[in-house]
């Protein structure tokens, strides 16, 4: 009798040790996971849109861990202290119902996610992509055509275009207009926030901006093909000055596209290679979301 | 004469393939060989490949699943292995358009042929031995289903050697998966062998509904049914209303690619957006097709082992039909990102979020179930904790998706693929272990090793979370699912941890094979000789191990959910033990090859109109139609049992007289 | 006691669903029943599809253009009586009446015969002016959903033919009564739908 707490004591001061050991170790995995995570990608964004949709993240995800910690940790202990071994433990084979119970283990949940509904639901409104952003400066527009596999980004009233490499002034709002050739592709770009579908015969509408000048990378988040690994451009945001040089630059160097061009691109190639156009031939967007060129796109061999 | 079908289907310039298909088929002809040579055809045509015993037939579902479990895990395999080398400038020793066709393969095979049929085998072996009946409500139809399925099976594994798969990811999108952008053979081999084992599917559906809805054993209404019956229930009511949109879906693909119609093609007014609404308003119930019957395996593995009744079983049951219903509400979180506009989307967020409430209160009560229990850790209970810690992180980054705007910067991310993964594999599949190893000794009457069953657990445990967790922190750092290679070389560790996860799961999986092999040796030592190996609560139990072919010789009088548990409080009063039984004729159905030849015919007829071959058409359609026919004029159903047999039987296996 | 015992010990109707394993025949006709809604939801769909295409005719003939109303009013009639006629032949089966089941049977099948020449001339007519399926999303949905509906017609009558062997055959046994019993439902079940087609095809058209 006297010599089992004896016994027991290694036993005891052992297994917090080792169990410290490895809460450390897992500890420290994941904090290195999420910091490599905050420095990149979604939640490191360089918009309103992007930092909007950061707090949604980190807002919901607390709200639901006040309920799922506590639920895993009394899993674990529930399921240890009745363990069969536990003479402590009162066992009530016939207990099977309680209303109080059944009324809290209903509105916990139902609270929560009346709280969330809520956010989901001002948030589906707020960071709707068509819905134009606040801003003080005049947005500039943007056309976006997926093909296969590449980017085209046509600048409408700048009468210009660039192939995989998409060019745009920091905090000026962005207003997308967006449609495919030949099959779905998402247009995303992480660190500016909301991604949205290009798809043949349609336009889709996405408003994003970038704060701050900065290279951020862009890719189709849709599986289109073979070649939708490469589907990766850049987009780099500069100053207004320097963007409209850049403009001033495309202009004055650069091919024409047109409808023979355009013959050209859709036929199925890697991305790569950055390309700009000094002069767009009117309507070109319209032409191909309307499906004209979607028809005559030539068909993937095997 | 053979359509588009010649010699340059067969890959011979792809090694992996080559000595894959090839290992398979020596493997295939070995076992073939092994079989002929001991003389097991007879043994196998009568009592598996003809039988039409619910219980059988539920076995053969779970091989099935379990072989195709190692199919689809090998893509896994190669998919992680090729994102551990395919970074920064790398290529990986995978090309694009083979990639493509390993992921679509592995979710098409993960859901189609191993978590459905891993769900069904379970419905079908438990079903009616917990209704306290005979069998299902159309055996012969049972055995055609799980026909149909298996022939569904052979034909996705043939393209992996005569032609291709497609390359269009496991739902076929269209415009992609149109004849314009996927011409080959691909997406044909995919939409046949969905449509062949969906057939089954369906039938099975309408079969364990009228099961569930009118075979009952006296007594049991609604009120006392089992709870893992009525998640049956609810599952087969989904399959019954949600395969016929997936049928009517493929359908209209399949006449866009063979008979040049409009649905979903970029011209002539088709509509590829169609497609998508279709589909998930077929796959979004489908998810809980598999999650429901899952989460009834929890609910009786829960309640037995911890010596209590489920805890707010009307919850339970209410909770179940909720969800049952509000799937199909859901459907376009799938697509938030498509430009439906903030009122449609707002809408569908909340409905998503909505069916967190009863899973959630599903977990609840669990955890009051194990409250005051006295818990035995058995294998089952091992899973059945691991999956309530899993599942609610699952549920966590599920809602978090249902958000609309949280939804456009994670939608088709890896955090996605972590997401329902860990649903999947932290419900579905632990969910279907647990079943398995609590059900084990009831169908072969002997319990499976314990310890060997502790490690797969571990191995599948830990291996989820180092698969997984990494891929949630690539997703939110920006990586999208289906690359075939990234440039970024900061995603290069997480890739290593995940494939050191998928090794482990592996290790885990084929550790159950050795788990398989010690239990058969050792079965003398674990034999289950009072059929109630656990303390059970449900009728099933009341039965031995394993059943006999009429299951019970007398149909049990039920009155409460734990029907076999109230019977045993009774009986410790020992009133009932000497009572002089007597016995009836019983009669069991007839083996019926029916449901084989109907496969055989099946995949002629699939693999035929895949390749084109219009005179194979001809044939298997013909073939399934003078099979039919000669079931229609099979008069001679029905074997016999008589009195003195099932007498005998219960003498030998009836429950003992006990020492008093 | 429970309440299933206190009404079996009182003498009282114990209610149906506690009654134990319902007989073959019912087990039969509610299996089918539910196949029969599964079928449903497959028209359901292809009904969805045709809402959402019957105005994408890709500039070439539209619904107003191409549906003849009197043709479908005599098929419609033709299906509804072959109904009626199916409902004899089922009471016919119930009380083992060989020849009237003949009778009433045939003129069924005729009558479905009839509804699918019809059928089949308004298909030809619409190719031969090159309104076929692959001329617009609009014609290919059209084409779907009728097709599949006649080509239930046309199973319908195959499974007829086979009854009617089968009662030359085996007679009256219940496996062929049940069966029968399933043809009812079925072809009743395909009144059903015809309905819905007439109602959104071609009276949707000229709204």
């Amino acid at each position: 009798m006297q010599a089992s707490p004896d016994r027991m004591s290694p036993q005891v001061i052992r297994t917090p040790s080792a169990s410290a050991m490895w809460l450390r170790a897992i500890s420290m995995t994941s904090a290195a996971m999420l910091l490599a995570s905050c420095n990149e990608g979604v939640l490191d964004p360089h918009g309103p849109v992007g930092k909007a949709e950061r707090v949604i993240l980190y807002d919901s995800t607390a709200i639901m861990l006040a309920v799922v910690i506590p639920v895993i940790v009394l899993t674990l202990v529930f399921a240890w202290w009745f363990r069969a071994r536990n003479s402590q433990a009162r066992y009530r084979p016939d207990w099977e119902y309680s209303g109080r119970i059944e009324m809290i283990i209903w509105s916990i949940p139902a609270l929560v996610i009346l709280f969330l509904g809520g956010i989901a639901w001002t948030g589906s409104h707020d960071l709707d992509p068509p819905a134009p952003l606040a801003g003080s400066t005049a947005p500039l527009d943007i056309e976006v055509i997926s093909l296969d596999w590449r980017w085209l980004f046509i600048y409408p009233h700048e009468g210009i275009a660039s192939l995989n490499r998409l060019v745009v002034p920091a905090g000026v709002p962005l207003r997308f207009r967006l449609t495919s050739t030949t099959v779905m592709n998402s247009f995303f770009v992480p660190q500016l926030g909301s991604q949205i579908y290009t798809m043949p015969n349609m336009v889709t509408r996405l408003n994003l901006q970038a704060d701050q000048p900065g290279t951020f990378e862009g890719l189709s988040a849709m599986f289109s093909g073979d070649g939708f690994s490469d589907m990766r451009f850049d987009l780099v945001s500069m100053g207004s000055e320097a963007f409209k040089d850049w403009v001033s630059t495309t202009k004055a160097h650069g091919g024409v596209l047109d409808t023979s061009t355009v013959a050209e691109l859709i036929k199925p190639a890697k991305a790569d290679g950055v390309q700009t156009y000094a002069q767009v031939s009117e309507g070109l967007f319209d032409r191909i979301s309307l499906g004209s060129m979607a028809t005559v796109s030539p068909q993937r061999g095997q | 004469m053979f359509g588009r079908l010649n010699w340059a289907a067969i890959p011979f310039d792809q090694p992996v393939v080559m000595i894959a298909s090839g290992t398979v088929g020596f493997v295939i002809f070995c076992v073939l060989a092994l079989v002929t040579i001991k003389g097991w055809w007879p043994y196998l045509w009568r009592e598996w490949i003809t039988s039409v015993d619910h219980k059988r037939i539920g076995v053969m579902y779970l091989l099935l699943a379990l072989l195709m479990l190692v199919r689809g895990f090998s893509d896994a395999m190669l998919m992680r292995s090729q994102l551990a080398l395919a970074a920064g400038h790398a290529q990986g020793y995978l090309p694009p358009e083979h990639y493509d066709q390993i992921f679509s393969a592995h979710g098409t095979i993960m859901i189609f042929f191993v978590a459905m049929p891993f769900v069904v085998g379970l419905m079908n072996f438990v079903l009616p031995l917990q209704l306290g009946v005979r069998d299902v409500a159309f055996p012969v139809l049972n055995s055609v289903s799980f026909w149909l399925t298996a022939a569904g099976v052979l034909l996705v594994n043939a393209s992996l050697v005569v032609g291709e798969f497609a390359r269009t990811g496991w739902l076929a999108y269209p415009p992609l998966s149109e004849v314009a952008y996927s011409p080959g053979v691909g997406v044909d081999y995919y939409l046949w062998s969905l449509q062949i084992s969906g057939l089954g599917t369906l039938l099975s559906g309408i079969n364990l509904l009228t099961t569930i809805l009118k075979l009952r054993a006296p007594g049991m209404g609604y009120r006392q049914m089992p709870i893992f019956c009525w998640t049956a229930l609810a599952s087969n009511l989904l399959i019954v209303a949600s395969f016929p949109i997936l049928t009517a879906t493929f359908a209209m693909l399949l006449l866009d690619r063979y008979c040049d119609f409009h649905f979903f093609t970029n011209d002539l007014g088709g509509n590829p957006m169609m497609y998508i609404n279709l589909i998930w308003s077929w796959g979004h119930p489908e998810v809980y097709i598999l999650i429901l019957p899952a989460f009834g395996v929890f609910s009786e593995v829960v309640a037995t082992f911890s010596g209590k009744p489920l805890f707010g079983r009307r919850s339970m049951v209410m909770a179940t039909m909720a969800i049952c219903v509000l799937s199909f509400l859901v459907w376009l979180h799938h697509f938030f990102t498509m430009g439906a506009g903030a009122d449609v989307n707002g809408f569908f967020g909340i409905m998503t979020m909505i069916i967190a409430v009863p899973t959630g209160v599903k977990i609840f009560n669990w955890l009051f179930t194990l409250y005051g229990g006295r818990i035995r850790f058995t294998v089952p209970v091992y899973w059945a904790i691991g999956f309530m810690v899993t599942f609610v992180i699952g549920g966590m980054t599920g809602v978090l998706m249902a958000i609309p705007p949280a939804d456009f910067v994670l939608h088709n991310s890896l955090f996605l693929i972590a997401h329902f993964h860990n649903v999947a594999i932290g419900g579905v599949v632990f969910g279907v272990m647990a079943g398995i190893s609590y059900w084990f000794p009831k169908a072969f009457g002997f319990t499976l090793h314990e310890r060997l069953g502790k490690a797969v657990f571990w191995c599948w445990f830990i291996g989820f979370y180092l698969a997984f967790m990494p891929l949630y922190v690539l997703g939110l750092m920006g990586a999208t699912r289906r690359m075939q290679h990234y440039s970024n070389l900061h995603w290069q560790p997480l890739m290593l941890v995940a494939l050191a996860g998928a090794l482990l799961i592996l290790l885990g999986i084929a550790l159950t094979g050795v788990q398989l092999a010690v239990s058969i040796r050792q079965r003398e030592r674990n034999r289950d000789v009072t059929g109630d190996p656990w303390n059970g609560r449900t009728l099933e139990w009341s039965t031995p191990s394993p059943p006999p072919a009429w299951n019970f010789s007398h149909l049990p009088q039920v009155d409460r959910p734990d029907a076999f548990w109230a019977m045993k409080q009774q009986r410790g009063g020992a009133q009932n033990r000497n009572v002089k039984r007597t016995y009836e004729t019983i009669h069991v159905p007839r083996n019926n090859p029916t449901g084989f030849y109907l496969a055989f015919f099946a995949v002629l007829l699939g693999f035929s109109l895949i390749w084109r071959i219009w005179w194979g058409t001809g044939l298997g359609l013909l073939g399934a139609i003078v099979v039919c026919l000669m079931q229609a004029w099979r008069t001679d159903t029905e074997v016999e049992v008589p009195a003195e047999k099932v007498a005998a039987f219960e003498r030998l296996h009836g429950p003992k007289e006990s020492t008093v | 006691m429970s309440a299933a015992e206190q009404a079996l010990a009182s003498g009282d109707a114990v209610p149906l669903s506690l009654r134990g394993p319902a007989p073959t025949r019912v087990v039969a006709g509610y299996g089918f029943w539910l196949f029969l809604l599964s079928d449903i939801v497959i028209f359901a769909a292809l009904f969805a599809a045709y809402a959402v295409l019957s105005g994408e005719s890709a500039g070439g003939p539209t619904a107003a253009d191409l549906f003849d109303k009197r043709h479908v009013l005599i098929e419609t009639a033709c299906l509804l009586a072959s109904s009626v006629t199916c409902g004899f032949g089922s009471l016919a089966v119930q009380s083992g009446d060989r020849n009237s089941t003949y009778f009433w049977m045939a003129i069924t099948f005729i009558l479905g015969v009839t509804f699918l020449s019809l059928e089949v001339s308004e298909f030809s007519h619409m190719l031969s002016i090159g309104a076929g399926p692959s001329r617009s999303a609009f014609l290919s949905a059209f084409f779907t959903l009728v097709g599949t509906h006649g080509l239930h017609v046309t199973i319908g009558l195959c499974w007829l033919i086979v009854m009617l062997l089968q009662v030359a055959t085996l007679g009256f046994q219940p496996m062929v009564s049940r069966r029968f019993f399933c043809f009812g439902l079925f072809w009743h079940a395909l009144d059903i739908v015809w309905i819905g087609v007439f109602t959104i095809v071609y009276l949707g058209a000229h709204l």
